[in-house]
């Protein structure tokens, strides 16, 4: 069985300009937790903690579990990200 | 993490390499226009249980997704790889990937094969020859001292010289006490790059192969992989132990055991 490509994120977000710094994954919607935040399994069997972004949240994207999406993850803290966009399938 | 593995493991290892061979063999077998994809299903799952070995595939994907209900990836012609065993009827003129696994003793092995439905066209035959081709060349580069981007552009340099492409979202992977452990290991890349292969690391190599563009696209099912412009497309895999002597074959039938490519 073949495994899903990590980087396929990776190569979704250099279409765009990206801030330097970030580390951008894709990871699947784990569970929904209180205060807009969310446990997201990444592909490479960690989950995060992850916060959805404002930008997101202006335009009212819904995020349920079991949603991919791409998580920015900041190279201080792994353990906490941030949902940048829902990746459609 | 990686995980170099010793050979008391990779006999465990072969073991179950050896039942996913048969499972493969009896399912080649067993392709005809007129069967299911569940009846071949169920003949893999037959073999599974008579050498008391467990499947890998079903079950896979909690929490995450949907759990994959059988114990093979069925992917007809469009379908690239993650295709769902079921009432489908192969048609004469298709083409069929199957793609299975097995675990003894808490290790796994995975392999895949692409056959013909009866007769079918020049193009499709050309296809399978080119992903097998491929897979090859691939297993050939695994040599110790050498890099996964060496593996990858084996792959990529062979299929797109042929005039076709790999897909890049789905990728060959680490094997052992998990069926997906790291490295990653794509079907693209640049040679001298990447992760060095060491003594006794384990991997799957699986190049999956478009005729048309490389981008995929995932069905409602959530599991099925399907190429975005409905081109056809193959897929062969073998999992594999880097030694010093070059890459064993883990998945070979039994007798052609221990192939150094």
């Amino acid at each position: 069985m073949a495994a899903e490509s990590a980087v396929s994120g990776a190569f979704l977000a250099s279409s765009k300009p990206s801030k330097k710094d970030v580390i951008e994954v894709e990871g699947t919607v784990a569970e929904a937790l209180p205060n807009a935040m969310f446990k997201v399994e990444l592909q490479n069997g960690h989950s995060v903690l992850a916060h959805i972004s404002g930008k997101m949240r202006m335009n009212f994207i819904r995020v349920v579990p079991g949603d991919k999406v791409l998580v920015e993850l900041s190279p201080y803290d792994l353990k906490r990200g941030r949902i940048t966009r829902r990746v459609r399938y | 993490m990686v995980t170099l593995k010793t050979p008391e493991e990779t006999a465990k290892m072969r073991e179950a390499g050896r039942i996913v061979a048969e499972m493969l063999a009896a399912c080649r077998g067993a392709v005809q226009p007129g069967v299911t994809t569940a009846e071949l299903d169920r003949i893999a799952a037959e073999i599974l249980k008579r050498h008391g070995a467990t499947s890998n595939f079903k079950g896979y994907g909690v929490p995450v997704l949907p759990p994959f209900p059988g114990v093979i990836c069925t992917s007809v012609n469009e379908q690239v790889v993650h295709g769902i065993p079921g009432k489908r009827r192969l048609k004469e003129g298709e083409i069929l990937s199957i793609d299975a696994g097995a675990v003894v003793d808490g290790w796994h092995a995975d392999a895949a094969i692409t056959v013909p439905v009866g007769k079918v066209a020049p193009e499709a035959t050309k296809l399978i020859a080119v992903t097998e081709e491929a897979l090859r060349r691939a297993i050939a580069t695994a040599q110790v001292g050498k890099r996964l981007g060496d593996v990858g552009a084996a792959v990529q340099d062979w299929v797109e010289g042929q005039g076709y492409t790999v897909v890049r979202n789905y990728v060959g992977h680490g094997i052992g006490r998990a069926m997906h452990e790291e490295p990653q290991v794509p079907n693209y890349g640049v040679a001298d790059r990447g992760r060095k292969i060491e003594e006794g690391l384990c991997i799957a190599i699986e190049p999956m192969v478009n005729i048309g563009g490389p981008q995929t696209r995932t069905l409602e099912d959530r599991w099925t992989v399907v190429t975005a412009d409905g081109s056809l497309s193959a897929h062969f895999e073998h999992s594999l132990w880097c030694t010093a002597k070059g890459p064993i074959v883990l998945t070979a039938p039994e007798g052609s055991a221990a192939v150094a490519a």
